[in-house]
């Protein structure tokens, strides 16, 4: 592992992290005590409670996280609304049932295949994928199709910096990343509503820009299983649906490789779905997005090309046709 | 009490406040903040889904009259078809107000090029001469006309639930439900309507 000082002009999780979760935290230690009572002496119905108190799911604080680079000086949206209001279809296809059924997932012990034209191909411990990288903080906005958006402080390292350490070969023109399949704990599975697993892919220049993130916390803490326990994908130029979660396998390939919403429905999903206000949906507006957290009266906000991220990337789209390669 | 009285001071004012229940609910989620990170899509599905659900139950009544053989059902139907249409303007003002900020130009955009927007708005239109002549007077002035008009909430039905199937990514679940509930509601009727026919 990197051994890096701590600069002075780091910032503390805490400086970052709102107060209120502090409040939460503790609450959460409170409820989860009462909570625990309950459920020893009753067999109370626990997705009744579930609605009403946060994911039941250690809360581990991960250590030596550093400050990174590329952060959004906006305020990051609460820990519950982002652990809270998520799509992962594996769980149900409400924006709570992640929240409620993912504590069926297994993180632990969790391996990482890696495959295709690569040089290290095998298949790795999940720990020994993570042991050489030092984990950052990044802010960043997340912009899903849906045209809603939230401000998210994740925890995890450069893609690129793991993809180097596997050698691709020169064949090696994009990367696919395919999620978990197991229908016994990933409830959704078992109705075909996507091709299960779930995959996703970027193109190498994609999948090595600075920007690219593998994540594994986030608010400074362990990644919560909703959001995509214990290593997922983040790309925040990208709808959010590019960033596939809880990932299990790596592969390297010539071709493009095929993606889940854009086998599910080509012609509202494309394969490079960056984020484009000029673009429709073929069934909605993605001029404007609304900011979650907010309330009733949240105002929209004119999406920005690249989700606001143009200058990083919008280097690797020169000369394509954004209408055609949506 | 009279049957009559039974169903004027006991069961339509139960009826009544019942309809009201899912509005409460919602309002008390609003209040113990127990809405989720978007309260207005909360808002939108939820009337959305309220409006179809009173849509099904007010064709629900005929069957139910026929199969029970209790007429005075019959008393509650214009009540639940109101509802309906009270959830529908509900529903329409969340997006008109809430989600589309009142940018008329934006609606109407919208209404004509997106169309599940352009079959919902439809629907919720044609609620709009149904919910005005939702009265003995009118009844009594358009006659059979009357009859053939309010025919018209089987295809505010149809379109309301093609509305729900084309809006939804790929989990198509819920509005199939809906649709064969409706199926189910218009096939009895046709099937009746044929032996009494035939007969």
């Amino acid at each position: 592992m990197l051994i890096k000082t701590k600069n002075k002009n780091d910032i503390q999780s805490s400086e970052i992290t709102d107060p209120e979760i502090y409040k939460q935290r503790r609450e959460f230690i409170k409820q989860s005590g009462q909570f625990a009572l309950a459920a020893a002496g009753t067999l109370a119905a626990p997705e009744l409670l579930a609605g009403t108190l946060p994911p039941i799911a250690p809360r581990a604080k991960i250590e030596g996280v550093i400050k990174g680079p590329y952060s959004t000086d906006q305020k990051p949206n609460k820990y519950k609304d982002i652990t809270n209001y998520c799509n992962f279809y594996e769980f149900g296809t409400g924006k709570r049932d992640p929240a409620a059924n993912a504590h069926t997932l297994k993180t632990s012990p969790w391996q990482v295949a890696i495959e295709g034209e690569v040089e290290k191909p095998g298949v790795y411990n999940l720990e020994d994928i993570l042991k050489p990288h030092t984990f950052e903080e990044r802010i960043y906005r997340f912009r899903c199709v849906e045209a809603w958006s939230m401000v998210v402080p994740w925890v995890g390292f450069p893609l690129a910096d793991l993809i180097k350490r596997f050698k691709p070969t020169s064949k090696a023109k994009y990367v696919e990343f395919t999620t978990l399949f197991d229908p016994e704990n990933m409830p959704g599975q078992r109705r075909r509503i996507l091709s299960w697993p779930y995959k996703e892919g970027l193109r190498m220049d994609e999948a090595m820009n600075p920007l690219t993130m593998m994540v594994v916390g986030l608010y400074g803490e362990v990644l919560p299983n909703q959001n995509g326990a214990p290593l997922r994908l983040i790309v925040p130029w990208k709808y959010g649906f590019k960033s596939i979660k809880s990932i299990a396998k790596i592969r390297f390939t010539e071709t493009q490789p095929a993606t889940a919403w854009n086998t599910s429905a080509p012609r509202e999903y494309g394969f490079y779905s960056n984020v484009n206000p000029e673009v429709s949906h073929p069934r909605w507006s993605q001029a404007k997005e609304r900011v979650l957290g907010s309330g009733f009266f949240a105002k929209k906000v004119e999406t920005k090309i690249y989700n606001g991220y143009a200058e990083q990337v919008a280097g690797l789209y020169t000369g394509m046709d954004l209408r055609k390669f949506y | 009490m009279t049957g009559e009285q039974v169903m004027s001071w006991v069961i339509k004012p139960t009826v009544f406040l019942a309809c009201l229940l899912p509005l409460g609910l919602f309002s008390f989620n609003v209040i113990s903040e127990n809405l989720s990170a978007d309260p207005i899509k909360d808002a939108t599905l939820f009337t959305g889904d309220w409006t179809l659900r009173f849509l099904l139950i007010t064709l629900l009544i005929t069957p139910l009259r026929k199969l029970t053989g209790w007429s005075r059902l019959l008393r509650l139907r214009r009540m639940l078809g109101l509802y309906a249409f009270f959830y529908a303007c509900l529903h329409f003002l969340v997006w008109f107000w809430l989600d589309r900020e009142l940018q008329l130009g934006e609606v109407i955009e919208d209404i004509l090029k997106r169309p599940y927007i352009t079959v919902g708005f439809s629907a919720f239109v044609m609620l709009i001469p149904l919910a005005i002549t939702s009265n003995k007077f009118s009844i009594r002035r358009l006659k059979q006309r009357w009859q053939t008009l309010h025919k018209l909430v089987y295809i505010i039905a149809a379109l309301g639930i093609l509305h729900f199937l084309w809006l939804v990514k790929v989990d198509v679940l819920e509005p199939v439900i809906y649709g064969l509930i409706l199926i189910l509601l218009l096939g009895i009727r046709a099937w009746w309507d044929r032996q009494s026919r035939a007969s």
